[in-house]
């Protein structure tokens, strides 16, 4: 196993430990040098609207917040923490019900302090998504480095 | 009963509790809501299925951001005068400091209401609410249908 391919295992072990993501049942589908794909299965639990059975804002949330810092993971050369800066989410339509949603994410810059990420929530394709979101990520966090 | 009548009802009662619990994803959370003075806080319980970061231990942003979104959603169904799902448009959240495994309380403040659209902007604290643990602002669109 190269360094590369030990470092990504490291990072879906680190992720599916995530007791929330457990909680959340999210699955990690595909890691790559810089990009996380998560899924998240449907489950009634995470419904926001009860009428409709549509998933809640916060699921979708968690999905693209997670996937987001497995992306920076992967494209960190150390492991080192990392803490999420901000994280902005456009909603473009709702999640249809009884239907896994699958998120990809890149770490699209890696500077010294700082990582840059973007990505999109959807079910067939990341060309028709239900939600996109960009955030920044501090690396090595002080918490980390204590 | 619908998620609408469900509001109304609880509204009329005062029990906003009621309508929370009709919401699957907030019970999962572990939300509360009440009136404080005049405020609406609405509180996500602890519980080690919020975790993100076991090794400090640290809530998951995921978490937080689902709280700050559902306190504006509240704020917005308690205040509104007739009751219209709001479906969020866009959210941000700043994360400004780890989020202890306590009790995390949150409100959001409407700083915009318009005919179609309206701007929120929330906080959420833990002990002091002076040094809140994340802050976010949202923009939902509030018309029927």
């Amino acid at each position: 196993m190269s360094d590369e391919e030990l470092r990504l295992k490291m990072v879906r072990g680190f992720s599916q430990n995530v007791p929330h993501n457990r909680a959340l049942g999210m699955n990690i589908v595909e890691m790559g040098q810089r990009e996380a794909t998560f899924e998240l299965p449907y489950d009634p639990k995470l419904v926001g609207n009860p009428d409709t059975g549509t998933l809640h804002g916060g699921a979708i949330t968690a999905l693209l917040d997670g996937c987001s810092g497995a992306a920076v993971f992967a494209a960190l050369t150390d492991l080192v923490p990392i803490a999420t800066l901000d994280l902005r989410i456009d909603y473009l339509r709702p999640a249809e019900p009884h239907r896994a949603v699958l998120a990809k994410a890149t770490c699209y810059k890696m500077t010294k302090n700082v990582a840059f990420t973007r990505a999109v929530a959807y079910h067939d394709s990341p060309d028709d998504p239900i939600a996109h979101s960009v955030g920044t990520f501090m690396v090595s966090t002080k918490a980390g480095r204590s | 009963m619908s998620l609408i009548d469900t509001l109304a009802e609880a509204r009329r009662n005062n029990d906003y509790q009621a309508f929370i619990d009709a919401v699957p994803y907030a019970r999962f959370l572990g939300l509360t809501a009440g009136l404080v003075g005049d405020e609406l806080i609405t509180t996500m319980r602890f519980g080690d299925h919020l975790v993100g970061n076991p090794a400090l231990p640290a809530l998951h942003g995921g978490t937080l951001g689902a709280l700050l979104e559902s306190a504006a959603i509240f704020e917005l169904l308690w205040r509104a005068e007739t009751i219209v799902l709001p479906k969020t448009i866009t959210l941000t959240v700043d994360y400004l400091r780890s989020g202890a495994p306590v009790d995390t309380h949150a409100r959001g403040i409407v700083t915009r209401q318009g005919r179609r659209v309206t701007n929120v902007r929330m906080e959420a604290w833990q002990g002091d609410r002076g040094t809140p643990v994340a802050t976010a602002h949202a923009i939902f669109l509030v018309m029927r249908g």
